[in-house]
């Protein structure tokens, strides 16, 4: 089937195309840093806005199938591109639009791989996750997804010559092969028996509620290891930090939402109608990791493994809102289900945008000061404004204050919750809306998490000399910030307008609608009633007048001078810059009250110690009691079987000629 | 027994042969005189796939001859002399069992070999089903020749005569495999001994010989 070019389809194709083929050229030059920076870079980041644009387009368009002369002898490669793609479409290139024209000015040369190299994995990596969401066979997911998993491998380890950056490389690979494989046995279970791999046979495969049980269990398995689940989380907190900021910004930013893709994709399109008791576990792992997440990130001192364990939070959002979405869609509320998907679809653009932007403010702070730990940073603002208040938007949306778009989207998920008393079954109908307590909770653990963030790096005095002469950023890194903060703003502004598009996903997946209810286009309503609404527009208008009016007031009644002062010393008359609240104060009070979650160990300082030294090291305890004893005994049999590794021609023969004689006396 | 006929039996002395042939080389020290066992055992091959040629009427058979005589009876055995003279090797000595443990674990795995070949000579419908034991003793022979000794040369020789038994198994089981199948497997004889030839110069180059027990150094160290 051939289809025309100018459908949001072909479109798509020839752009990720054109992002392979940007990658190659890298391989052109490949020592030129201006070569890869300044032409190549920028034209990806063409390339992801065009992408936005076409899959923006394609979401009102009709579904469209394509199969392309790819692939193995008999499985040509099938590509589909529907409503819910066109969204993840979009995040993909609207992101990468961003972090592109920020990795321009970005990538310095003498760090790691040469910048043609570099070039080639980040755009190979851009369109594996492009061909990810538009394949519409087992074998094509697949081999987008691992090519997706490698590139982002070999991007995390830029800098291999770091022992713990190929540590957590590896750590990254294994945790993506554990669940590459579990989502090939998902595809394998989903095909019910028919040994048709495209997606459209999965469709309209019957299985049997055990079954399919069995595939949604090992998609979540599949999904949650990529997209950071607890407790497959182990491998984000480690690779994030490792990778060059523009890779986790798109790691973070992006991928993940990939992998929630897919489970969307399976739990709502090739799995015909999940039971509504299965939502209940992707509910309670989402609330459980959403919460995990917040307290590991109040807890760290590394700015990039703090907004890691961030990102940890927002996936556990965005799996409670799929796990909501399926209870709903189970016990046939469908306004409600498609109210959760909704929210779980706005989160994902929303977090793609403050995700990236956060992370790509840290690249520059890590450029500029060369230190990731908090405690060493502090008072950048004044260094770099820019960056301070572009990655201000990032933190105040993150944390979920109103006119901006983290607001939304978590507002939306607590309403879906809320009507979790409509679900006919008792207890859970009790249980459920607790879950809206535990959301709140960590919206304001992240409010809490943020405020230590933007605090600890920007504000107050420089904690360290090699701090002070910090510079801000360069005016393409301004531009990719500049682009992803504004569309903070657009999307937390003008809800009312997206809502619509993204229900059309809902819609074109037969999981329910949201009914027009004739709200004016400024308010948000999203369910009839009048139950709740929000005027986004309006609240922002009024939160400005307040604060333009309060600016006037002081200014008219105080006496309008700034002065700079040495702030008052209490008589004490020793302050110096370390005698700040600390990046590990600030989240003691959190490791106070999650004590359980922490594997502690501190050493205190005696009081007559003249050189005192305070240390504290947090552990997972999820790491030391399921990871560390898994991995003592993988080793423990590898190094049984290397006493097999004589060294001896003889035995390695004599090994040979054993298993012969034992094959043949089998055979006889 | 009933009587068979001429032919055959002829067929069967020389497998036979072949037997004695691996047994000799399994107790042979003498790195020149294990080069011409293994040519010895090339030409009775030779003679045998001739004899079955003739017998059968099967013109592929006549060409496996002309390669076998090519090949193995000439070729090998002369580039083998060559390296022997370059190298110096002239004397082996076992790693794991002296020379009568060795033969006694020979007797053992004949042993085996006929009992294995039983089922399989049961099934084969060819003239010469009752050789396909000895093809057999000769594959394992030949696999317990390269077990026991210390020098890369001896493994090679014990590499070939191994060849020289699957395609005598070959023959007596089928009349031999396809052609293209065996010009396959003569080629990558062919290759496999060049390799290797030029591997025993890289060997000797970096131990000063070509002792294998000295490759215990490249082991990884824990």
């Amino acid at each position: 089937m051939i289809a025309n070019l100018g459908s949001p389809l072909s479109a798509a194709l020839a752009l990720l195309c054109a992002w392979v083929v940007i990658g190659l050229a890298g391989l052109l030059r490949p020592m030129s840093l201006v070569f890869a920076g300044r032409t190549l870079f920028p034209l990806g980041a063409a390339c992801g806005l065009a992408l936005a644009l076409a899959a923006l387009l394609g979401i009102a368009a009709p579904t469209a199938h394509l199969t392309l002369p790819i692939g193995l002898p008999d499985l040509p490669m099938h590509v589909r591109c529907d409503a819910l793609s066109c969204v993840f479409l979009c995040i993909l290139g609207a992101t990468s639009a961003g972090v592109s024209l920020f990795g321009a000015g970005y990538f310095r040369s003498g760090q790691g791989a040469p910048p043609g190299l570099l070039c080639l994995q980040y755009h190979l990596f851009l369109a594996s996750m492009g061909f990810v969401l538009l394949a519409d066979d087992a074998y094509g997911f697949m081999v987008a997804w691992e090519t997706m998993a490698l590139s982002s491998y070999f991007l995390v380890t830029t800098q291999h010559r770091i022992e713990e950056i190929r540590r957590a490389g590896f750590l990254y690979l294994l945790m993506a092969h554990l669940g590459a494989i579990a989502i090939l046995l998902c595809f394998g279970v989903l095909q019910g028996g028919s040994w048709q791999f495209s997606f459209d046979a999965m469709r309209s495969a019957q299985l049997s509620p055990p079954r399919a049980g069995v595939a949604l269990l090992l998609a979540l398995v599949g999904f949650g290891a990529k997209a950071g689940l607890v407790p497959l989380h182990v491998w984000l907190p480690e690779a994030h930090p490792a990778a060059p900021s523009p890779v986790s910004a798109l790691m973070s930013g992006v991928m993940l939402k990939v992998a929630v893709y897919g489970m969307l994709r399976v739990a709502f399109d090739l799995l015909g109608g999940p039971l509504w008791w299965w939502g209940l576990l992707p509910v309670s792992l989402g609330l459980f990791t959403a919460l995990y997440g917040i307290v590991f990130a109040a807890a760290q001192t590394d700015m990039k493994r703090l907004l890691a364990y961030s990102s940890v939070k927002n996936i556990g959002i965005l799996f409670t809102g799929i796990g909501l979405a399926i209870v709903f869609h189970g016990v046939g509320r469908p306004q409600l289900a498609a109210l959760a998907l909704v929210a779980v679809l706005y989160h994902s653009v929303n977090h793609a945008f403050m995700k990236s932007l956060l992370f790509l403010g840290t690249g520059v702070v890590l450029h500029s000061t060369g230190e990731r730990n908090l405690g060493r940073l502090g008072g950048l603002i004044h260094r770099m404004p820019w960056v301070a208040w572009l990655t201000l938007v990032g933190t105040l949306a993150i944390a979920g204050l109103p006119p901006l778009n983290g607001f939304v989207s978590e507002w939306l998920l607590l309403q879906a919750f809320l009507f979790a008393f409509e679900v006919p079954h008792t207890f859970v109908n009790m249980l459920l809306p607790l879950g809206a307590g535990l959301v709140a909770l960590t919206g304001a653990l992240s409010g809490y998490v943020m405020v230590k963030f933007f605090g600890v790096v920007f504000l107050g005095k420089p904690r360290e000399a090699a701090a002070a002469p910090a510079h801000d950023a360069g005016s393409l890194e301004r531009g990719g910030l500049l682009w992803l903060a504004s569309g903070c703003v657009i999307l937390g502004l003008l809800p009312a307008q997206i809502v619509p598009v993204l229900a059309r996903v809902a819609e074109q997946l037969h999981v329910g609608r949201l009914l027009p209810n004739g709200a004016p286009w400024w308010m948000l309503v999203p369910l009839q009633g009048r139950q709740a609404s929000y005027a986004p527009l309006v609240f922002s208008c009024a939160v400005v007048a307040v604060v333009l009016l309060t600016i006037w007031v002081v200014r008219l009644l105080y006496h309008q001078r700034i002065r700079r002062v040495a702030p008052w010393d209490c008589g004490f008359g020793r302050l110096d810059a370390r005698m700040q609240d600390t990046a590990e104060g600030f989240g003691q009070p959190i490791r106070h009250l999650f004590e359980p979650f922490f594997a502690m160990q501190r050493q205190l300082p005696s009081p007559f110690d003249p050189a005192p030294r305070y240390r504290v090291v947090i552990g997972d305890r999820i790491w030391n009691a399921a990871y560390a004893p898994l991995g003592a005994l993988v080793q423990r049999i590898a190094d049984a079987f290397a006493a097999l590794q004589q060294g001896r021609i003889a035995s390695y023969l004599l090994y040979g000629f054993i298993t012969l004689i034992v094959l043949l006396a089998l055979v006889l | 027994m009933t009587a068979q006929p001429f032919v055959l039996q002829i067929l069967n002395a020389l497998a036979a042969l072949l037997l004695l042939l691996s047994f000799a080389m399994l107790a042979q020290r003498r790195v020149v005189t294990l080069v011409n066992l293994l040519a010895l055992q090339g030409a009775v091959l030779c003679a045998a796939t001739l004899l079955l040629a003739w017998r059968t009427g099967e013109a592929h058979l006549y060409f496996s001859a002309a390669l076998t005589l090519c090949l193995k009876v000439a070729f090998l055995p002369w580039l083998l002399h060559r390296l022997i003279r370059r190298l110096g090797v002239y004397w082996d000595t076992d790693t794991l069992l002296d020379t009568t443990g060795t033969m006694l674990v020979g007797l053992l795995v004949v042993v085996f070999a006929f009992g294995l070949a039983q089922p399989i000579s049961a099934l084969a419908s060819t003239a010469t089903r009752s050789a396909v034991g000895i093809a057999v003793a000769v594959i394992l022979l030949a696999f317990l020749t390269m077990i026991t000794r210390r020098k890369a040369m001896s493994q090679v020789v014990g590499f070939l005569s191994m060849e020289n038994g699957l395609f005598f198994g070959a023959m007596s089981a089928t009349y031999g495999m396809p052609m293209i199948v065996e010009l396959g497997v003569a080629l990558d004889v062919l290759v496999a001994m060049l390799v290797l030839g030029v591997f025993f110069f890289q060997i000797r180059e970096q131990f000063d010989s070509l002792d294998l027990e000295h490759l215990q150094s490249l082991k990884e160290d824990r």
